[in-house]
């Protein structure tokens, strides 16, 4: 009700002149409710698409280049083109898994804007032609699950959901589905498979996209929460106003979650391709820069799974290409901030054991290689370090992503940067995801290992096989 | 193999620098095998749909966009695909790959069943990195622990690399095992309470790539390198699976899945696969046995086979060849039942002879109808079952339908009383009561005057339809052993009518029951498929005689016996109160029988209680010769250990007792009677000892074989690879007999007319008769000459022998009168499961226990209309006798029915049935 009411994760923030084209509605406290969602201009979106035809929505949406914001950043709108013609019945999944570590902001969309979600499910089906949709929200995600239940009960009362939908020959249902806490269902193939009742495991590819065959075989589309809840601002005003905002190759806006040592960590509204990181750390209407007035040291620029950034970065913008240049990317938009009281090996040693947690078990070099990294990096934070196992580190990092591995420059190191992307021997991410963290650590901050390894007992002999390959 | 001739269809890749053609569609590791660059790999599995766990199999693959890391299968060849998989990056890749797998794998090799076979231990050694870098403590896991009766698993060996739950899941379709945990902690285990009963768990531990599944009887029995193996063919059923058998200090201690296209494809029942102590457990036969004072005791060969003599003797004497008989035979191999049936019609002169126990079909059906592979069943656009459940009977037949099925190869059509295992794939199932299948089949081929079982019209025209989409394979057995095959006749009958180019696959259970029939031990057939009347010329050189009318068939024999007609019963390896429908009736003609002879392996068979003389044969594995499997596909049976005692091969016994009744088999070793066989049965012209050994029997070949086919085979041992083979021969019998070529099953359709006549010139041609004279004249030089003689003869084209027309399917003409059942009483169904009382199951140590026992299923709805609880004790009551059995709820009976399997231990079905009677009814009371 009133503006400025701050929540915990969420900026107190005053939107002031930046455009909001998902936050608008988190400055009230009912923001979840059909009531202000009616009132805040909530459904006009889908009533201007059931206005045309479902091609031009489509189109609109194409026009608009609305990246997705899962991680990979790839077009919403082309990608609803990949599904094939005449052929029925298709899906629409939407990914609410988000548990990239560090990322919260599909959470907050569901939690405090549920309706525009469900707005956003209903313009993507209209555009598509999709038969019914599939909302999956991760299992941890209590709140989420309530708020978009109760919103989506609310939506089906008032006739925005299930059949003739305001009146027109447009039917969908939504269907809700509750996670059962796996990180690589994060992955959409494997969130498919997971919705079809099997164990959570990527499934191979070719097929790359879901689009062609998808659930139950069928063609899927799968989008992410805050993509989709792009699409009711992009279809009241149109691909035109949504293009202004942001670069032509980054149009609009985007939800970056920071977390770290910033004096206000939050969910931020950041312009893309515009908006840089040191605007975001430092900046007074973000997070007001380092806690206690600190240095620095490093941040994740796009989640748990990306290598990271050095202060020698920060001026890059929210935009994909240059953050690939630079070595990293942009991924779910989670900003980690370490300042300079960080011990950089336990920082990488927690990401790492939640990738060892998390791996699914299918692939052997995520299996066994992330473990294997955990446990290496706990021996050396407890200071049992041998000096063979940096290199170790190494090889087994070569082990599940062979060759040039991306990392950041360091003018301290004299170090250029490694771009973007990298090869693997994994079907999906989780594998080099549990190495991104070590690599950077090690990369950037050799001495911190050094420091770390005390044991100079001499290394075992080795004991080579006779006629072993070599 | 890269100079091989390009098929338009192949697609040219580069592997290692060097061009080979691989097949559209197929997968980069599986071209490369085939071209003999072996890629490592442990997921992998060439029977199996890819899963890419491992990624041991990686390589780099150029598809035009630069070499990256591939998994080679996963990706399917490409024209210009360059595949290197030697270099530098690969290399690294697969050390990569072994490093990561062996960190927590344990180093317990030396006792580990797999060490010495194992892939982890040898790709290792290959591939692997030659040291260890992790100095981490491993994982642990409680060492093996029983996932079911049969198999365990060491969950700290597995690799994960989901070869035994996607079998179990895709192939076998009972996904008992499965991946519990995530990440790091990932296992396979059952799900709770729930032990991995499959009847395939054993195909498991085969595949494994590690030491993680062991087979409970195998475990600790020997070490891979102490074993000794020939590979061979399991006749645990008639399905005729390729094995190795495995042997270590004269001890069977392992059989082994051989991959062979048209039969197994590596895989086995856990029936076949863990039977292999039956032979060798308490019970086991080492001499002959003679009654003495009321016992059977011990005696030497010259005494019982002196005493057994007498008893035929005595028989001919006062009876006439009328009143010997002869039943069993089926478990032998092809050699013991030609010798078996020369005995019998030839030296003894009685066609009262059956190696089938009242459970089969009648010969002239199983042998004359148009006959259809396996293979055929499993591209047939439409497969109609009128039979047993093939899950339960014939396994590995199962498997392959179930394949065939799953991918949409063929579609499947049930006719039956009982669902079955693949009820849930057909695309139709009908359910109708014993005694209404004719009907049925009438009704839904559109006769408006059959009964049709209660289906409406949409449905019985459904069937039709898929009945007539294409190709029709019928596979036909015996759905209940409570009914006169008289009904299944009918609907065959009238199947082979409205379809004239439907093939049929009969499936009869018993090991070598098909190669028996094939041999003679039929009453009316003579060997290759020869009626009496056929053989008596041809075979009047080689036999001193051919029975003058056809004889009884066991029910006819055992019915004779019982009313004190048969002086001499000899049972052939056959237990007839088990296996014989009617037990009352077996009971009766034992004892009513003068005197009982019996060749056998074991005390065990109940039956041996009346024998007055059992002479004791060597079983499974412990002679050499050939077997027939369902499709008439003659295969080779390896000797691997020596018999216990003084135990010998059946046809060495029936030579002997032909000595002693004053005749002369003319044979005296297994050669020459393969070589007679090959001369004198029709089916099996070609055949003889010079294919022993070749790579054609490898896979077996299906009789009757084109000739032509054969002698090329033994005049070209590089071979040109079977299908070409199979091509040639195909077209030089259809050049010379006008047949429209292309035919590649020529026993498989019926031909008419000249047709007939000139294809039989083609097959029966090295029956000429100085062939059969020097066979039987017998020395083995002769015999080589005479081997000549026929080869020389068969290139000089067809001869001028008297035709005989091709053996003819006796099917009734008029249907059976259906047979109303009272408004109290159920129609019993019998039907084998895979475990049962039979004598290979309890006397196998491993498999006894496995036998689910006697109980009555009643559909859900019959259950709750007698007001009884699921397991609790009724009484059931048939015209025959009244037994108490425990109930079970089972939707897969049908409302009306009721079914107890067949020869449990315990309680025996067959005590209920009157083989006299068309069908049984029975009354069921709660206690």
């Amino acid at each position: 009700m009133t503006t400025g009411t701050t929540y915990p994760h969420a900026p107190g923030y005053v939107a002031g002149d930046r455009p909001q084209i998902v936050t608008s509605r988190f400055q009230y406290e009912d923001s979840y409710t059909l009531e202000r969602y009616v009132a805040t201009g909530g459904y006009e979106g889908l009533r201007a698409a059931l206005a045309r035809p479902p091609a031009d929505v489509h189109e609109e949406v194409r026009n608009a280049t609305v990246l997705g914001r899962g991680g990979a950043g790839f077009p919403a709108g082309v990608k609803w083109g990949l599904t094939p013609q005449g052929v029925w019945p298709r899906y629409l999944v939407v990914n609410g898994d988000e548990s990239e570590p560090g990322t919260y902001k599909d959470r907050l969309l569901m939690e405090r804007d549920p309706h525009q979600l469900i707005e956003g499910c209903l313009i993507a089906c209209y555009a598509v032609g999709l038969s019914q949709c599939f909302l999956y929200i991760r299992g941890e995600m209590a709140q989420a699950q309530e708020r978009v239940a109760a919103a989506l009960n609310e939506a089906y009362a008032a006739g925005y959901v299930g059949r003739n939908i305001l009146g027109s020959d447009f039917s969908v249902d939504i269907v809700l589905h509750w996670g059962a806490g796996a990180y690589v269902v994060g992955e959409e193939t494997a969130l498919i498979e997971s919705l079809e009742g099997n164990r959570g495991m990527p499934r191979l590819k070719p097929p790359y996209f879901p689009a062609a065959i998808g659930l139950y075989g069928k063609p899927t589309i799968v989008n992410n929460v805050e993509t989709l809840s792009n699409l009711p601002w992009l279809l009241r005003n149109g691909a035109e106003a949504y293009t202004a905002i942001g670069t032509a190759t980054s149009p609009g806006t985007r939800l970056v979650a920071v977390s770290g040592h910033v004096k206000r960590p939050g969910v931020y509204e950041i312009i893309n391709g515009t908006t840089t990181f040191r605007d975001l750390i430092y900046g007074e209407e973000f997070c007001g820069g380092i806690r206690e007035g600190r240095e620095l040291k490093t941040f994740v620029p796009g989640g748990g799974s990306a290598p990271w950034f050095l202060p020698d970065q920060l001026d890059l913008p929210f935009e994909s290409k240059p953050v690939g240049a630079a070595g990293s990317m942009l991924g779910s938009g989670a900003i980690m901030v370490m300042d300079e009281t960080t011990d950089i090996p336990e920082a990488a040693l927690t990401l790492v054991r939640f990738y060892a947690h998390e791996s699914c078990g299918k692939c052997v070099p995520c299996r066994e290689g992330a473990t294997w990294l955990q446990r290496i990096l706990e021996r050396i934070v407890a200071g049992q370090g041998r000096p063979r196992d940096l290199q170790m580190i190494y090889d087994i990092g070569q082990g599940i992503c062979p060759g040039d591995f991306p990392h950041a420059s360091s003018e301290r190191l004299g170090l250029e940067a490694s771009p973007f992307p990298f090869r693997m021997t994994t079907i999906c991410f989780v594998g080099p995801s549990a190495y991104t963290a070590i690599h950077s650590a090690l990369t950037l901050f050799p001495d911190e290992f050094e420091a770390k390894i005390t044991r100079r007992d001499p290394i075992p002999l080795s004991v080579a096989v006779a006629g072993a390959a070599s | 193999m890269s100079d091989v001739q390009a098929n338009p269809d192949d697609v040219e890749i580069t592997v290692n620098g060097k061009t080979i053609f691989a097949r559209k569609g197929e997968l980069v590791i599986a071209a490369a095998a085939r071209h003999d660059i072996y890629i490592p790999h442990f997921c992998y599995h060439p029977r199996m749909d890819p899963v890419g766990m491992c990624r041991q199999c990686l390589v780099e693959i150029d598809s035009g966009r630069g070499p990256a890391l591939n998994p080679s299968c996963m990706v399917t060849v490409a024209p210009g695909m360059k595949v290197d998989t030697e270099s530098p990056t690969t290399k690294r890749a697969q050390e990569a790959m072994l490093e990561f797998l062996l960190i927590n794998h344990p180093l317990d090799c030396p006792v580990c069943d797999k060490g010495g076979e194992c892939p982890l231990q040898d790709q290792t050694l290959a591939y692997g990195p030659g040291e260890s870098r992790f100095v981490e403590e491993k994982r642990h896991y409680e060492k093996p622990i029983s996932l079911s009766e049969l198999v365990q698993i060491d969950r700290e060996r597995c690799v994960l690399c989901d070869r035994c739950t996607r079998f179990s899941r895709d192939v076998a379709g009972d996904a008992l095992i499965h991946f519990t945990e995530r990440g790091n902690q990932t296992q396979v285990l059952t799900f709770p309470d729930q032990p991995f009963a499959s009847y395939f768990s054993g195909n498991t531990v085969q595949i494994c790539p590690v030491g993680a599944l062991l087979a409970t009887p195998y475990r600790f029995k020997a070490r891979p390198w102490d074993l000794q193996w020939q590979e061979s063919t399991c006749t645990a059923c008639s399905v005729g699976c390729r094995i190795t058998v495995e042997s270590s200090r004269n001890r069977l201690v392992r059989f082994q899945g051989v991959d062979v296209d048209p039969v197994n494809w590596g895989w086995l029942c856990d029936r076949g696969r863990f039977g292999y102590d039956a032979d060798v457990i308490e019970g086991r036969l080492r001499s002959p046995l003679l009654r003495k004072g009321g016992e059977l005791a011990e005696v030497g060969w010259s005494e019982a086979l002196r005493e057994a003599a007498a008893a035929i003797q005595g028989a001919l004497d006062a009876g006439g060849p009328g009143s010997v008989a002869v039943l069993g035979g089926a478990r032998g191999t092809n050699e013991d039942a030609y010798a078996w049936a020369k005995l019998a019609k030839s030296v003894i002169g009685t066609d009262n002879v059956d190696a089938q126990l009242g459970d089969g079909l009648d010969p002239t059906v199983v042998l004359g109808l148009p006959q259809a592979t396996i293979d055929d069943a499993c591209g047939a656009t439409t497969v109609l079952l009128l039979g047993p459940d093939l899950k339960e009977e014939l396994p590995v037949l199962y498997l392959r339908l179930r394949d065939a099925l799953v991918r949409k190869r063929t579609q499947l059509v049930e006719l039956g009383p009982v669902a079955t295992g693949l009820t849930h794939l057909a695309r139709a199932s009908l359910r109708c009561r014993p005694g209404e299948i004719g009907a049925l089949a009438r009704a839904v081929l559109g006769d408006e005057a059959a009964n049709g079982a209660g289906h409406d019209a949409d449905e019985l025209a459904k069937v039709r339809d898929l009945l007539g989409a294409g190709s029709l394979v019928v596979i036909l057995g015996r759905a209940s052993l409570a009914e006169s095959d008289r009904f299944t006749l009918d609907a065959a009958a009238a199947i082979a009518q409205a379809f004239p180019e439907a093939r049929f696959l009969p499936v009869l259970r018993r090991g070598n029951v098909r190669g028996a029939l094939e041999l003679g031990l039929a009453p009316g057939l003579l060997p290759g498929r020869a009626g009496l009347d056929d053989g008596r010329d041809h075979l009047a050189a080689s036999w001193a005689g051919v029975p003058a009318a056809p004889g009884l068939d066991a029910t006819g024999i055992l019915t004779a016996a019982a009313e004190g007609r048969i002086g001499c019963l000899v049972l052939l390896g056959a237990d007839p109160l088990s296996d014989f429908p009617d037990r009352a009736l077996a009971e009766r003609a034992l004892s009513g029988a003068a005197r009982v002879v019996a060749v056998d392996t074991t005390t065990s068979n109940e039956s041996l209680r009346h024998a007055d003389v059992v002479l004791a044969a060597a079983g499974f594995a412990e002679k050499p010769g050939t077997t027939t499997n369902i499709e008439g596909r003659v295969s080779v049976l390896a000797q691997q250990v020596t018999p216990p005692g003084t135990a010998r091969a059946d046809w060495m016994i029936a030579a002997e007792l032909a000595m002693r009744l004053g005749g002369d088999l003319g044979f005296t070793s297994l050669a020459e009677i393969q070589r007679e066989i090959g001369a004198v049965a029709p089916a099996f012209a070609g055949f003889g000892p010079h294919l022993m050994g070749t790579a054609e029997l490898h896979d077996g070949v299906v009789v009757p074989v084109p000739r032509r086919r054969l002698h090329d085979v033994d005049l070209d041992p590089e071979g040109t690879g079977d299908q070409a083979a199979q091509a040639v021969a195909g077209d030089q019998l259809a050049d010379r007999t006008d047949e429209p070529a292309g035919e590649d099953h020529p026993a498989g359709r019926q031909p008419d007319g000249a047709e007939l006549a000139a294809s039989r010139d083609a097959v029966e041609q090295p029956y000429d008769e100085a062939t059969a004279t020097e066979t039987a004249a017998g020395s083995a030089a002769e015999a080589a000459d005479a081997e000549a003689a026929s080869a020389d003869a068969a290139a000089s084209g067809p001869s001028s022998g008297s035709p005989r027309p091709l053996l003819q399917a006796r099917l009734p003409v008029e249907p059976a009168p259906l047979v109303p059942v009272d408004r109290y009483s159920l129609r019993l169904v019998t039907s084998r499961k895979l475990y049962d009382a039979a004598v290979s199951v309890s006397r196998s140590a491993h498999l006894r226990v496995l036998a689910p026992g006697a109980s009555l299923h009643l559909s859900p709805h019959d259950l709750d209309q007698l007001g009884v609880d699921d397991g609790a004790s009724v009484r059931v009551t048939s015209a025959r006798a009244a037994v108490v059995l425990p109930v079970r709820r089972d939707p897969a009976v049908p409302r009306g029915s009721a079914w107890v399997p067949f020869n449990q231990p315990d309680e025996p079905a067959n005590a209920l049935i009157d083989a006299g009677q068309p069908v049984t009814d029975v009354r069921v009371e709660t206690l």
